[in-house]
């Protein structure tokens, strides 16, 4: 018996949650407020809204606190994630 | 270096203020770039929109410019300052009208 496939919101709190240790962590699946706009899928799992406070993001820029939580995401984002709201902070 | 490449640099050189974003200012097609239209328009500050929807090679292209997977992207004398995220917090903590103006551009002052 396979295990149940993961889903994407599980696959980026794993991923974050490795990568940065945060302090808090909140991902929000937003894509049925996006239903028929681009990027849209059935099923949902396209939008979401990462809120993150993280020791691991002090000392960087905005642009860089972004890049490293998109670098992570990479993989979600080629495949299926259209968008990636970032509300981040240094705990 | 390709030329969609160079058509960006271009852009993001000779432009004060470039906006990378999906549709027009006039009608933006996405929610996201929406926001910073409106933010760029509040601030009075004039600014090129550059529809990537137009090319698939610019829609990708943009993304390879500056390592940043997402669309909108704001440039202000040819530096990258960030995405609608990153733009919204910049002008709700007042950073983006002290960085416009830094850089020498005007910002529509609001009382």
């Amino acid at each position: 018996m396979s295990a149940p496939q993961s889903t994407y919101r599980d696959r980026i709190v794993t991923k974050l949650t490795a990568a940065f240790a945060p302090a808090a962590l909140d991902v929000i699946d937003e894509s049925a407020q996006h239903h028929g706009h681009g990027g849209w899928r059935e099923g949902g799992e396209t939008h979401f809204r990462v809120r993150i406070a993280a020791a691991a993001l002090a000392g960087l820029s905005r642009v860089e606190q972004h890049r490293r939580i998109n670098a992570v995401l990479a993989a979600e984002l080629a495949e299926r994630v259209h968008a990636l709201a970032i509300e981040a902070t240094a705990a | 270096m390709t030329d969609t490449h160079a058509m960006i640099d271009t852009e993001v050189q000779s432009n004060d203020v470039v906006l990378f974003m999906k549709g027009t200012p006039q009608m933006p097609m996405c929610g996201f770039s929406g926001q910073v239209v409106q933010i760029l328009d509040y601030l009075g500050v004039p600014y090129k929109g550059i529809n990537v929807l137009a090319s698939n090679e610019l829609r990708q292209g943009i993304k390879d410019y500056s390592n940043w997977p997402t669309i909108p992207q704001l440039y202000v004398k040819g530096e990258f300052i960030g995405g609608a995220d990153i733009v919204r917090e910049m002008f709700q903590a007042g950073e983006l009208q002290s960085h416009l103006k830094s850089r020498g551009l005007q910002v529509r002052e609001t009382a």
